[in-house]
């Protein structure tokens, strides 16, 4: 708990995932597992998703604007809904 | 008891375990089913350097030891000796792939900490070093106390080290360690391994991945789609192109087979049966092949390579409008061909509701064998004439029928996921591979699997089904010089004058009612039907197309074939979709389901075509 509160107090403003820039990487700050179902919130841990890892913005949506992302966590390309991207809070890297 | 021991291979899905397990066994594989649920069971063996047998198992792929789909629950359930019909391995192979450790460590922790004896193969450390990643493979064996081997497995590198190492961990077989106790947190198990793959990385270079060059295209908003489109095209044309020379030698053969069996045998119920049920009957299951080869041979390349999940990934908004994901696209996709390989397809849909509904929803997509019967009743009774320059209407309708299915496709999945399969979605959550090329020994290796799953285990079932189809049609057997035909007579044409008031009130006259129950065998059939009820009312005619045509326009009104279409546009599918889909849902339940639920919605949509057609005055 310390540990990721230091990692939010040292950068001044999470984003959202959804909204970080293309190709810009940042790093996790913090998710809302509670705006996540049960089984979303498990995969995403099960795919490496936790505070303090390199999450990078490869595409915005795959087809007619409102689709999935993708996106890099650690060394995998993870595609993941809006929603849950929505619910990844992000600092920028400098 | 002498058994061999028996080697479990584990790892995450992408860290190429079949590639090792296709590279170890080579072709001596059996794939099976495990009791009561659709996993496949992948077992093969293999010999260690002393000679020694071992049987080798390959668990579907996990993230970690708490299921979520049922492939996980069986990895997990075997590795703790829980599984139905499978000893407890004798040890454990886990396979991790060298340029993704911080996430894959944290499954091998949990398997080491379950006790059985493990070796690591630290997999594809020639990709991870075109990335720029250097590891230390001795570093990795002490941060975490058991073997670990550097192996290619698509290149065959590091297997004999891989096979020494495993004949020293079996020989001491019966030193179990007592595990620590699996721990289920995951967080702290991401920690630690994250720490560990920091310690035993030497060097890392940000070199940009090819994988993501390649995405840049694949997966841009505009570029993306296209591609996607071209390769589906090319697929489909080649589904069609590529099988129609082997469906014709098949189907010679099988006239051939028919021909020589039916002059060797003396006329009676056996010739009959012979070549009337059984070689016709297998005929028309072998048929399929050529097209399920073609296809599963496209889908286990575009697996394969990666692509797949970029394709689900672009599908994933349209498939998600209706409460599917993104992952029902290819079987969907492969449904235009035919419903049996599309259905089989459903595997890769790791949720189980989705997979449900994927495959309720797979016989509305129009397969190639209704072309036929669409072409022949467009052809005799829509007039050819342009509607705008450049558009028949006869076209047209046929291009409606195909959309018409698809509308009935989202439909119903909009409704089945509100009723019989609701149930939260379990969204799209995907790992994407690194591209890779496909192994051609891979592919062959795949499409052998598939074709002997089908042939067996639905041609089974198919052969069965034809052969009582053909009792039938063939029993009683009217008597000596009555003059009344022989199907008239049998007890399909009863139960097809039976059907005649069921289906009176949808506009359908009596040969219709006969041409339904020839019809479940394969869709094509129908038009023969019809055509052999005509020939039988006027034995000179030759039943040939244009003679069909001809019977057609004298016998049928508009409103009557407009209905016949409908019918064909929602109508349960043939034998071989049913057989198919028991086998895929493991019992008589969901087919039995579908039927009815497409009956219903074939009889509604043909009779309110019949009598709006009516009503309208065509």
């Amino acid at each position: 708990m310390t540990r990721s509160m230091n990692i939010a107090a040292a950068i001044p403003h999470p984003i959202r995932l959804a909204q970080l820039p293309r190709l810009k990487p940042g790093t996790v700050a913090g998710v809302d597992w509670h705006a996540l179902s049960e089984p979303e919130g498990r995969r995403l841990r099960e795919l490496g998703l936790d505070e303090g890892v390199e999450v990078e913005m490869l595409h915005h949506s795959g087809f007619l604007g409102r689709g999935p992302v993708a996106c890099r966590i650690g060394r995998m390309t993870v595609a993941l809904r809006r929603h849950v991207a929505a619910a990844i809070h992000v600092s920028p890297n400098p | 008891m002498n058994q061999a021991p028996l080697v479990a291979l584990v790892g995450n899905p992408n860290a190429g375990k079949s590639a090792l397990f296709n590279a170890l066994t080579g072709a001596r594989q059996k794939v099976g089913n495990y009791p009561g649920v659709t996993v496949e069971r992948h077992a093969g063996r293999m010999a260690l350097p002393d000679g020694r047998p071992v049987e080798l198992l390959d668990l579907p792929g996990a993230y970690s030891l708490d299921p979520s789909s049922p492939d996980e629950q069986v990895t997990r359930d075997v590795l703790v000796g829980r599984q139905a019909g499978e000893r407890l391995p004798d040890a454990i192979i886990t396979v991790v792939d060298a340029s993704n450790l911080d996430n894959h460590l944290r499954f091998t922790l949990q398997l080491i900490a379950l006790g059985l004896p493990i070796i690591v193969a630290l997999n594809m450390v020639d990709l991870a070093e075109r990335d720029g990643l250097v590891l230390d493979p001795e570093a990795l064996e002490r941060e975490l106390g058991v073997p670990v081997v550097p192996t290619v497995a698509v290149r065959k590198r590091g297997l004999e080290t891989l096979k020494d190492r495993l004949g020293d961990v079996v020989r001491n077989v019966h030193t179990v360690r007592p595990g620590p106790g699996v721990q289920h947190d995951i967080v702290v198990l991401q920690r630690r391994a994250r720490q560990i793959a920091t310690a035993v990385t030497v060097s890392e270079t940000a070199a940009r991945r090819w994988t993501h060059r390649l995405d840049a295209i694949a997966l841009h908003p505009v570029s993306g789609p296209v591609l996607l489109l071209g390769l589906m095209f090319v697929m489909f044309q080649a589904v069609f192109a590529w099988s129609e020379a082997p469906i014709g030698w098949i189907e010679s053969l099988m006239a051939m087979l028919g021909g020589a069996i039916g002059d060797a045998l003396p006329q009676g119920v056996l010739r009959s049966l012979l070549v009337d049920g059984v070689i016709a009957g297998v005929g028309a299951v072998v048929v399929f092949l050529p097209q399920i080869l073609i296809l599963f041979g496209f889908i286990l390349v575009l697996e394969a390579t990666g692509y797949m999940v970029r394709a689900a990934f672009l599908m994933d908004r349209v498939m998600a409008s209706v409460g599917l994901s993104g992952r029902a696209f290819i079987p969907l996709l492969s449904s235009f061909a035919c419903a049996v390989p599309g259905i089989m397809a459903t595997r890769t849909i790791s949720d189980e509701k989705d997979r449900l509904t994927t495959i309720l929803i797979a016989p509305l997509m129009t397969c190639s064998a209704r072309l036929p019967v669409y072409t022949i009743i467009i052809g005799a009774l829509i007039p050819d004439r342009a509607i705008l320059p450049g558009v028949g209407l006869q076209g047209l309708v046929l291009f409606a029928l195909y959309v018409l299915g698809i509308i009935g496709a989202f439909v119903a999945a909009l409704v089945l996921r509100r009723t019989v399969t609701k149930g939260a979605t379990s969204g799209f959550m995907m790992e994407m591979p690194k591209y890779q090329m496909p192994r051609l020994r891979d592919v062959l290796l795949g499409l052998w699997q598939r074709a002997e799953i089908f042939l067996k285990r639905a041609g089974t079932i198919i052969l069965l089904t034809t052969v009582v189809l053909w009792a039938l049609l063939s029993f009683p057997k009217p008597p000596e010089g009555s003059g009344i035909s022989k199907v008239d007579y049998s007890i399909a044409g009863r139960i097809g004058n039976g059907l005649q008031v069921l289906v009176a009130p949808i506009g359908f006259n009596r040969d219709i009612a006969l041409a339904l129950i020839p019809a479940m065998a394969a869709r094509e059939v129908a038009v023969a039907a019809i055509g052999t009820v005509y020939a039988v009312d006027n034995p000179e005619d030759a039943a040939g197309e244009a003679t069909i045509r001809e019977n057609l326009r004298a016998h049928w009104t508009l409103p009557t074939a407009l209905a016949f279409l409908m019918w064909f546009v929602f109508a349960p599918q043939c034998i071989s979709t049913i057989a198919v889909t028991r086998r895929e849902t493991n019992g008589w339940k969901w087919p039995a389901f579908m039927v009815s639920y497409l009956f219903v919605l074939a009889y509604v949509a043909a009779g309110i075509t019949y009598w709006s057609a009516v009503a309208l005055g065509l």
